[in-house]
Parts: C-alpha cells; sequence; structure tokens
C-alpha cells in the first residue's frame, strides 16, 4: 500500500484544514487568539500533541478493540496533554498562565480525537505522523493569522509580548503599525474571532471557487476521490 | 344604477420601500431639527458624513455580491440606517467613530446576512452597541446642550467640522462636553435622587433641551403612525412597560430611581420607540408579537438603565429581543382565515 503524502499535507494545509473546513477545535481557536504570541503558543502545544496522539494510536492499532477504542484515545490524549502542559510550565511559565485552561483543553479537541479515530487507527505510523503534523500545522496557521489580524486590528501593532516563547531576546520584536491607535476592544473581544474567523472562511471559499473555475476551463485529469471528512461534535 | 364591481384588494397604490424609507427620512427631520438647535451643528454633519458613507460601503457591497446597484441605492435604506446611527452617537463624535459604526452596519451587520430583509439585527443598533463596547471614552462624550453654554461661546460651523474632523482636539472641548442625564444620575455617588437634581446643572437647566428633543421625535413618530408606516404596537407596549415599571420603582423609593417622566424623555426613549424597535425586518411580525417584542423592550431598557454599567440601555435591549423575535413570531401566530385555531407554537407548516 503506498501513501500519498503530498495529499495527506494537502488535506492538513488546506483541503480539510481543521480550522477552516472541519470547524473543529473553535473553543481554543476563538477564545485564545486574541494575539500572535498566544495563538503560536497553542498552536505549538496542540501540534506537537496532534502529532504524538497520531503516533501512538497508529502503533497500538492492532491492539485496540473496536468498541471501547474511544476511551482509549482520550487517555492517550490525555497523558501527552499532560506532558505539554507540565513541559510549558517548566519552559514558558507566563506564556501558561496566560493560555489557562485551553491547555488542559485541548484533550477535547475535537481535531485531535478525529485525526485519531479517522486517520491514526487505519493507518501505518509514518502516514500517520505525517498526517498529525500537517494537519497540526493548518490549525497553527489559521491560529496565528487569526492571532495576527485581532492583534493589529485591536492594538495597532503586531508580535507583542514575543519574549513569552521565544526568551529575552525576543523582547523588542513588537513592531508598532499604527502609532497614536486608539484600540479597538472589538477585536480582542471573541465576537471579534467569530467575524475574523468568518471573513477567513469565506476567503478560502472564494480561492477555492477561482481554482474550480480555472479547473473546469482546463482539460479534465484524473481527480483524486473526495477525502471523507470525520465530524466529531463538540 | 352601475356599480363598479371589483373584487378586493383595493390597494390603489402599492408602498414601495423606497416610498417607507422616504417617509421616515422625513419623520426624522423634527427631531435633527430640535436636535441641532439645542446641540449645534454636529448632528447635521454628522448625518451627511454617514449617509455618505453608509451609500459608498452599500455600493461596493452590491458590487461585491453582484445585485443591482441602482435598484437597491435608490431604496433609501442605507441612509436611514445611516441617520438613525449619526443621531445615537454624540454630535461632536471623531470621523473614524462615525466611519467605523456606519461601517459595521452596512457591511457586516446588513450584507454579510444577507441584505435588506435578511438582516436578524437592527444595523444601527449593531454597530451603536460595537462602538459602545469599544470606544466608551468618545462614545459618552456628549456635548452639553446650549442652554448651558452662554451665546457667545457656542461652536460656529467651521468649529465643529474641525471637531470633528480635525486630528487635534479643539480647546473648546472640555468646556462644552458633558455627561447626559441618565449619566448623571447613575454615577451620584450616595446622593438621593431629589439632591442629584438640585446640584446638576445638566439636569436643573440642560433636561428641558432634552425634553424638546424627545417631544420631537415623538412628532415624528405621530406622523409615521398617522401615515400607517409603523403600527401602535411595539411603541405603545415599550412606552407602557417602561413607564409602569418607573413608576413602581419611584412610587416605592422615590430617593434612589428616577420619575417615569424622566425615564420617557431622556436618553433614546422617543427615537427608539418609533424609529428603531419598529423596523420592520428585526422586530417581531404579527400585531401581537410586536407587543410581546416592545413589553420585552422596555423591561430590559429599565433593568440596564437602573442596575446596568451603560448609559443608556436600548441598543443592548433591541439586539436581545432582536434575538427573541423569531421565538416570539411561533407563539403569536394569529388564527388565519378559515381555521378555527391558530397554529400557535407548531413550526414547520411552511
Amino acid at each position: 500500500m503506498s501513501v500519498d503524502y503530498r495529499k495527506i499535507s494537502l488535506d492538513g494545509l488546506w483541503h480539510n484544514n481543521p480550522a477552516l473546513v472541519q470547524l473543529l477545535g473553535l473553543c481554543p481557536l476563538l477564545a485564545v487568539t486574541a494575539s500572535v504570541v498566544n495563538a503560536m503558543g497553542l498552536g505549538l502545544a496542540s501540534t506537537l500533541v496532534l502529532v504524538s496522539s497520531n503516533l501512538t494510536v497508529s502503533l497500538f492499532r492492532k491492539l485496540v478493540p473496536e468498541t471501547v477504542r474511544l476511551p482509549i484515545f482520550v487517555m492517550i490524549i490525555a497523558s501527552f496533554v499532560t506532558a505539554i502542559e507540565l513541559l510549558m510550565q517548566a519552559l514558558t511559565y507566563e506564556l501558561y498562565l496566560i493560555l489557562g485552561i485551553f491547555i488542559p483543553l485541548i484533550v477535547t479537541n475535537c481535531a485531535i480525537m478525529g485525526r485519531a479515530d479517522a486517520f491514526a487507527v487505519k493507518n501505518p505510523v509514518r502516514a500517520s505522523v505525517v498526517d498529525g503534523l500537517m494537519m497540526g500545522l493548518g490549525f497553527s496557521i489559521v491560529l496565528i493569522l487569526l492571532g495576527g489580524m485581532r492583534e493589529l486590528l485591536g492594538t495597532g501593532a503586531l508580535f507583542a509580548n514575543m519574549h513569552l516563547l521565544f526568551g529575552e531576546a525576543a523582547r523588542n520584536w513588537q513592531v508598532v503599525i499604527f502609532s497614536d491607535y486608539k484600540g479597538f476592544l472589538f477585536a480582542i473581544l471573541p465576537p471579534g474571532a467569530f467575524v475574523g474567523l468568518g471573513l477567513m472562511i469565506a476567503l478560502k471559499n472564494v480561492i477555492d471557487m477561482r481554482l474550480e473555475e480555472k479547473q473546469k476551463a482546463a482539460p479534465k485529469t484524473d481527480e483524486p476521490p473526495p477525502s471523507k471528512r470525520v465530524r466529531v461534535t463538540g | 344604477m352601475s356599480l363598479i364591481r371589483m373584487s378586493s384588494p383595493h390597494v390603489y397604490k402599492a408602498n414601495s420601500t423606497a416610498n417607507v424609507m422616504r417617509l421616515v427620512t422625513l419623520a426624522m427631520l423634527p427631531g435633527v431639527l430640535a436636535m441641532t438647535v439645542f446641540f449645534g451643528w454636529g448632528t447635521l454633519i454628522q448625518i451627511v458624513w454617514a449617509s455618505l458613507l453608509a451609500l459608498g460601503f452599500e455600493a461596493a457591497m452590491l458590487k461585491l455580491r453582484k445585485r443591482p446597484l441602482g435598484f437597491y441605492l435608490g431604496d433609501f435604506s442605507a441612509v436611514v440606517t445611516a441617520a438613525l446611527i449619526a443621531v445615537s452617537l454624540p454630535p461632536l463624535a471623531p470621523w473614524w467613530l462615525t466611519g467605523v459604526g456606519v461601517f459595521v452596519a452596512i457591511v457586516i451587520a446588513k450584507h454579510l446576512y444577507g441584505g435588506l430583509g435578511q438582516n436578524p439585527f437592527n444595523p444601527a443598533m449593531v454597530a451603536y452597541a460595537l462602538l459602545l463596547i469599544s470606544f466608551p471614552v468618545e462614545m459618552t462624550r456628549w456635548n452639553a446642550p446650549f442652554v448651558l453654554i452662554d451665546g457667545a461661546s457656542v461652536a460656529s460651523f467651521m468649529d465643529t467640522l474641525g471637531a470633528i474632523f480635525g486630528s487635534v482636539e479643539p480647546a473648546f472641548y472640555d468646556q462644552f462636553t458633558g455627561a447626559t442625564p441618565l449619566d448623571e444620575l447613575r454615577h451620584r455617588g450616595g446622593l438621593t435622587t431629589e439632591e442629584v437634581w438640585r446640584q446638576s446643572a445638566v439636569l436643573a437647566e440642560g433636561i428641558g433641551a432634552w425634553h424638546a428633543v424627545s417631544a420631537a421625535w415623538l412628532m415624528g413618530g405621530i406622523f409615521l403612525l398617522y401615515r400607517k408606516v409603523i403600527t401602535w404596537h411595539a411603541p405603545i407596549a415599550m412606552l407602557a412597560t417602561l413607564a409602569l415599571l418607573s413608576s413602581m420603582f419611584f412610587g416605592y423609593d422615590p430617593d434612589n430611581y428616577a420619575d417615569p417622566l424622566f425615564h420617557m424623555t431622556t436618553g433614546a426613549t422617543m427615537l427608539a420607540a418609533f424609529f428603531i424597535i419598529t423596523d420592520p425586518v428585526s422586530s417581531a411580525t404579527s400585531n401581537r408579537g410586536r407587543l410581546v417584542f416592545g413589553a420585552g423592550i422596555g423591561l430590559l431598557v429599565f433593568i440596564i438603565r437602573t442596575w446596568g454599567n451603560y448609559p443608556d440601555g436600548f441598543a443592548f435591549a433591541v439586539l436581545l429581543m432582536n434575538l427573541a423575535a423569531p421565538f416570539i413570531d411561533l407563539y403569536t401566530q394569529p388564527r388565519s382565515y378559515g381555521h378555527t385555531r391558530a397554529n400557535k407554537g407548531r413550526g414547520g407548516n411552511a
């Protein structure tokens, strides 16, 4: 069985992006993306959990009985989240305090559970790791873009407090785009995140429509079958 | 004897959206005039600026959505939304504040939801609520009514234009701006209502201006009722609920609560009663539904004004009841002709 890594990567980053297409993990996505550094922190943590849980689930995929697979997945994911949480407490304590409850809540991020059940349990280890990495990257990119959008609109500057993640050297990375900016609180508050995410999804759909039109104009090549989307509520 | 035989409906002229919107604009004239007399040129400048922006955003969105430009621009609805935002903002609000408000109302609250007739929320109130949350300082800086200022220091047209569009705050700003009566009564420390009335210039002398502006909005409202643009149900239900609640609390403890007349004539009560909660798109549809809708707004406004943190509660009350409007509609469906019972509370019969 050959594995199409290109398709896995494109699915994770674009066609089946967890945030823009599957709309999974909206709770942390909307709650912590008020700044780039928060978004990066959460994106990094989620990606790490996603890669490790996909790896482990794939390793044990032949041993796990089908009927109790979900509790087992939850336990695997929870162990990794606990490990990441301890790691963040040790390395980036301030950021850990800012992200607060949303770090332990990664356990309930449906994107992670969804990938374990929809992909890792059916695929070999290497493909599962790549899938976890690409899904995590796709999620993180959306987080960071949304965080940047909201930070810029809300405070008129970008990359504030980057030292929380990258150490003291990054303290002055902040770029002030608009000086003498009054601040736009709406962008920082959760409603701003909803509007921002909605606009990003709209933009993705517009790009997809343009691409489709182009493809229609060009002679048809053999099309890959549409990816199977698994939706886990919550 | 010959009778002209005609079957119903006996309507001789269709009431187009454009016509309704023109009547609403006409009905706003007395209120706008009163605001200009008491608060200066700011109101007029805001209306012109907001309308220009609204038409611009509307045209851009129509183009983006590939809709006929002339048809929708000609219906005046963008201008009405713009005018409602302009009269709810402080007359000396900076130009960008109005700009953000109009953008949110037209682009986000109206067109992203599907355009005129599809918006679940009143666009002007979405804009107001967003601005109040995001820019509390600018949104609560009303200039004092002219009766409080001796004639010499009344701002000229050019001064006002400079205050709104200039980047520097003019010198007269500080002596010129102050709290509205609702604000004054809320932030009173330990004083009783009567003491506040005696001490505060805005309340003791400036209240006349607010009375006059409210009366002007009421005049416009009566005109709309007379021309059958709106029905009496929502405004009367809202005003009656607010009056009843405020009389009850004022009668119980006049030291701590404002009297009913104060609630009727300050803030946005009259403007909201006839121009905002009567929005045909985002309010309840049936007459009985409108009674419930109006009463709910009256109740919420009283609660927000009395115990809340914001200067006036209309934007939030209207948005909350907008959310409830489909639910109200479901339970207030009138009996349709030919049926013995109303189809209340049973959805899905479409």
